[in-house]
């Protein structure tokens, strides 16, 4: 019997009061009540509008049908035909413009919760499936695959279920890319993204850790090897500053190094050796994912102030509706339509102010979006004594240095065929941020995917 | 795990350590660091490839114990395992085509020169070195620079071995008896690289200097290594950590150093309190 409530069943979260002080979960997912009585609101279109809003066109009604028969497990099942990280993206997925912006529930009401449901499901094989995942004999071929981020996960995992030997070699210490450095515990706690790397490991993928490609070892090299193919997941690293006056100010933080620091090295915890300044008042310059991100650890890292410093306005925000609802809940001050113009410092170097100028809209420029103009004569002083740039990041040119004829267009992100992840460079396969500069898990996912796909077509075809 | 093969005491506070990397090794070149973790709680810290043997398989770190985790790193020894190390990282040092160049050390930026004069040695260049200390008690790697260099001057600031006085002394006293360089390469603290470059900027004497700003991932990822050369900020990991020191901005790299002095302090009071417990 269908759930006719306009309204999605409301996630539990973490009151914002406590939980702007402890690094735990916000939202903690559905019961299985809860769970079964929002698949009850999905109607399983025929025609299934929302899996065309799922990168990965996950079959939505069908999996939420499972739910409402409490097959958990078989829902599970649906997903991971499509997904190798449902846990994740559950979690992390801009499901209001994707999957859920074309649900027909969301026409007269809320669209089905897809997005929570999907991690429902996720959660409850984790918790309840014990059987581990049965190894495939080996075809003898090798493939490499670097950067162990969603697309070089998602990659060597379906490789490796195809019979291949996959190797994934990581610049880091520990494996799961911008899932682990970035994405803060609050909202993806590393215990799952460590389940993900396990299950790898347990079907025969090799995980090298503190390889560089480029430097450690070249992908000529990696040929050289043995390796018949090479993916490249290398995600869009090298964070961007705004070159304006003071930004190399002791308290002047990239979001990268921010984040690093304190999800990566955990810098929140008691026994991490790595320092981390504890500000008073923090700024965070930008609007994204990132930013939102950024901000809610500072807060939690016991900062009495933070702001969000933004030049366009909220509806401009590109992070998820989400994370800024939470983040406003949490007490972060949004100053939108503000952009910073120089970092002031003390007499040691410390910061200890931002010059900012308001700005207003004008005419919509290339990306659609209205030009934030300064307005003349508006500028004032805030009062912080960190500053943390989250304005974008763009891929890493290590490998594209090291890499004879592997080419990259203007903004260094590497050329790749759209539907195969084919570089211009014969056998090397590239996808997710790499590739399209900073997106999305899923996007990076998908084009895994791909790749692997592409990856085996051509191994059987030599 | 990455074990320690060997493990020497080169003064009371300066340690070399062999390390088998067969990876770093096939590829490091002089210049370039490795980037370590002590153990799973550490921190990452950069180190210079001192020394690489390609068949061997390993790389040579030497360090100055100075906080909490070169103190963790000095208290292990040979047969016991690091937990990470990752490198070659950075550019290695230009040293091609260079016919006599004079090298300077300070401190335990000597073992970041010594692979630099060696390889210019190697490649037929004349070297002339010099190197300084605060005093006898903390010179390390004289054998070794006096065996690739064509002149070999030591200096310690107190004169209880070689010469008394600072290396900029010295240089100045070698060019001004009519030696030229192609180059000088300064390897040492800041404020010392920042004098060299002083004085050879007045004899319009090209200088490379290694910088060594606080890094996490070494690979270009988090910026927190960030200098100004020349008016525009680089990335010292990957564009360096060579640069022309006439172009670096020292008082800005002195002041970045000082981020963490805080927590460091209380950071190497905890670890040695952590130690002397274990003593006990
Ligand atoms: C703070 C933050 C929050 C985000 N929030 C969201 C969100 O809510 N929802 C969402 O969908 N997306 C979000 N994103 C974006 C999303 O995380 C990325 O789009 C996605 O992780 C890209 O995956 P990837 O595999 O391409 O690259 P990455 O995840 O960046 O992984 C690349 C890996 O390659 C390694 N690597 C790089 N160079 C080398 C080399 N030379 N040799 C070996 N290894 C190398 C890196 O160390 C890294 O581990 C967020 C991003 C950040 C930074
Ligand atoms: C490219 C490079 C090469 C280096 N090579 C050598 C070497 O061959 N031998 C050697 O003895 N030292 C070298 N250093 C310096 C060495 O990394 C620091 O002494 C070490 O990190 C100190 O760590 P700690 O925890 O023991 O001390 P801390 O108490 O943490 O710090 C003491 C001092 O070390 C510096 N420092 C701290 N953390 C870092 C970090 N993550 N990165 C860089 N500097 C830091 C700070 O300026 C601080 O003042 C190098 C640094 C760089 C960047
Ligand atoms: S993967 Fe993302 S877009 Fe696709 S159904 Fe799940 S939440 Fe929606
Ligand atoms: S569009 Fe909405 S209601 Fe229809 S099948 Fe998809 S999730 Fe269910
Ligand atoms: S150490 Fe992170 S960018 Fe250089």
């Amino acid at each position: 019997m269908a759930n006719m409530s306009p309204k999605k069943n409301e996630m539990p979260v973490q009151k914002p009061d406590v939980r702007n002080k402890n690094f735990d979960e916000v939202a903690l997912g559905y019961t299985e009540e809860q769970a079964v009585d929002e698949a009850n609101r999905c109607l399983g279109c025929k025609h299934k509008p929302c899996v065309g809003g799922c990168p990965v066109a996950i079959d939505i009604p069908a999996f939420i049908g499972k739910i409402k028969e409490r097959d958990f497990e078989a829902a599970y099942q649906i997903l991971q035909k499509q997904s190798s990280l449902p846990a994740v993206c559950g979690r992390v997925c801009p499901q209001e413009t994707q999957c859920e912006s074309r649900c027909v529930r969301g026409i007269k009401g809320e669209p089905v919760a897809i997005g929570r449901l999907e991690r429902f499901a996720a959660d409850w094989h984790m918790k309840n499936a014990k059987e581990a995942p049965a190894k495939v004999p080996s075809n003898g071929h090798k493939v490499a695959v670097v950067g162990a981020g969603p697309a070089g996960l998602t990659c060597a995992g379906d490789l490796q279920k195809a019979g291949y030997e996959v190797t994934i070699f990581e610049a880091l210490h520990k494996a799961g890319g911008v899932l682990v450095y970035g994405i803060p515990e609050f909202r993806l706690p590393k215990a799952i993204v460590q389940r993900e790397i396990d299950t790898l490991k347990e079907l025969g993928v090799k995980v090298d850790t503190n390889v560089v490609i480029g430097k450690t070892i070249t992908v000529d090299e990696l040929f050289e090897d043995g390796f018949e193919a090479i993916f490249i997941g290398s995600g869009a690293g090298l964070p961007r500053f705004m070159n304006i006056p003071g930004e190399n100010l002791k308290g002047v933080y990239s979001a990268n190094e921010f984040l690093t620091r304190t999800n990566l090295m955990k810098a929140y915890t008691e026994d991490s050796a790595t320092p981390i300044v504890h500000a008073r008042k923090v700024a965070v310059v930008g609007g994204g994912n990132v930013a939102m991100d950024a901000a809610r650890c500072a807060l939690r890292l016991g900062a009495e102030e933070v702001h969000i410093v933004y030049r366009r306005s909220d509806a401009e925000m590109p992070a998820r509706r989400e994370e800024i609802e939470h983040a406003k809940e949490e007490g972060v001050i949004f100053d939108t339509l503000t952009n910073p113009v120089e970092i002031l410092g003390d007499e040691h170097k410390f910061v200890k102010g931002m010059r900012c100028v308001r700005m207003e809209l004008g005419e919509p420029d290339e990306s659609g979006r209205r030009r934030p103009v300064t307005i003349e004569g508006s500028d004032f002083v805030m009062d912080v004594d960190a500053v943390i740039m989250s304005i974008g990041t763009s891929p890493n040119p290590l490998i594209h240095n090291t890499t004879e004829g592997l080419e990259t267009n203007k903004r260094g992100c590497i050329i790749a065929e759209e539907d195969t992840g084919l570089t211009t460079r014969e056998a090397v396969y590239a996808g997710g941020d790499a590739v399209t500069g900073a997106a999305t898990v899923i996007l990076a996912m998908g084009a895994g995917k791909n790749a692997a796909k592409a990856i085996d077509r051509y191994i059987q075809g030599k | 795990m990455f074990e320690i093969l060997k493990k020497q005491e080169l003064n009371p506070t300066v340690t070399l350590m062999e390390i088998a990397a067969p990876l770093v090794a096939r590829k490091a070149e002089p210049g370039q660091f490795i980037i370590l973790r002590v153990d799973e709680a550490g921190e990452r810290i950069p180190l210079t490839i001192a020394d690489f043997d390609r068949e061997k398989g390993t790389i040579t770190i030497i360090f100055q114990i100075v906080g909490a985790t070169t103190e963790k790193l000095n208290h292990l020894k040979a047969g016991d395992h690091l937990q990470d190390f990752v490198g070659p990282l950075g550019t290695p040092s230009h040293v091609e085509g260079l016919k006599k160049v004079a090298v300077i050390g300070g401190g335990v930026g000597c073992a970041i020169a010594y692979p630099v004069a060696k390889k210019l040695h190697q490649l037929g260049c004349e070297v002339h070195t010099i190197v300084g200390f605060r005093n006898r008690e903390l010179v390390i790697l004289e054998d070794s620079f006096r065996a690739v260099s064509d002149k070999f001057v030591m200096m310690t600031d107190d004169g209880s071995y070689g010469e008394k006085g600072l290396v900029t002394n010295a240089l100045q006293a070698l060019i001004e008896s009519g030696e030229t360089y192609d180059e000088v390469i300064a390897i040492g603290p800041l404020i010392m690289m920042k004098f060299v470059c002083k004085l050879t900027e007045k004899y319009g004497i090209k200088t490379m200097v290694s910088m060594n700003p606080i890094m996490i991932d070494g690979t270009g990822m988090c910026g927190g290594c960030r200098l100004t050369v020349g008016g525009k900020t680089k990335f010292a990991c990957v564009d360096g950590p060579d640069f022309d020191g006439h172009e670096v901005d020292f008082d800005e790299a002195m002041e970045r150093a000082s981020m963490y002095k805080d927590f460091e302090r209380h950071q190497y009071e905890e670890t040695c309190n952590l130690f002397q417990k274990e003593v006990h």
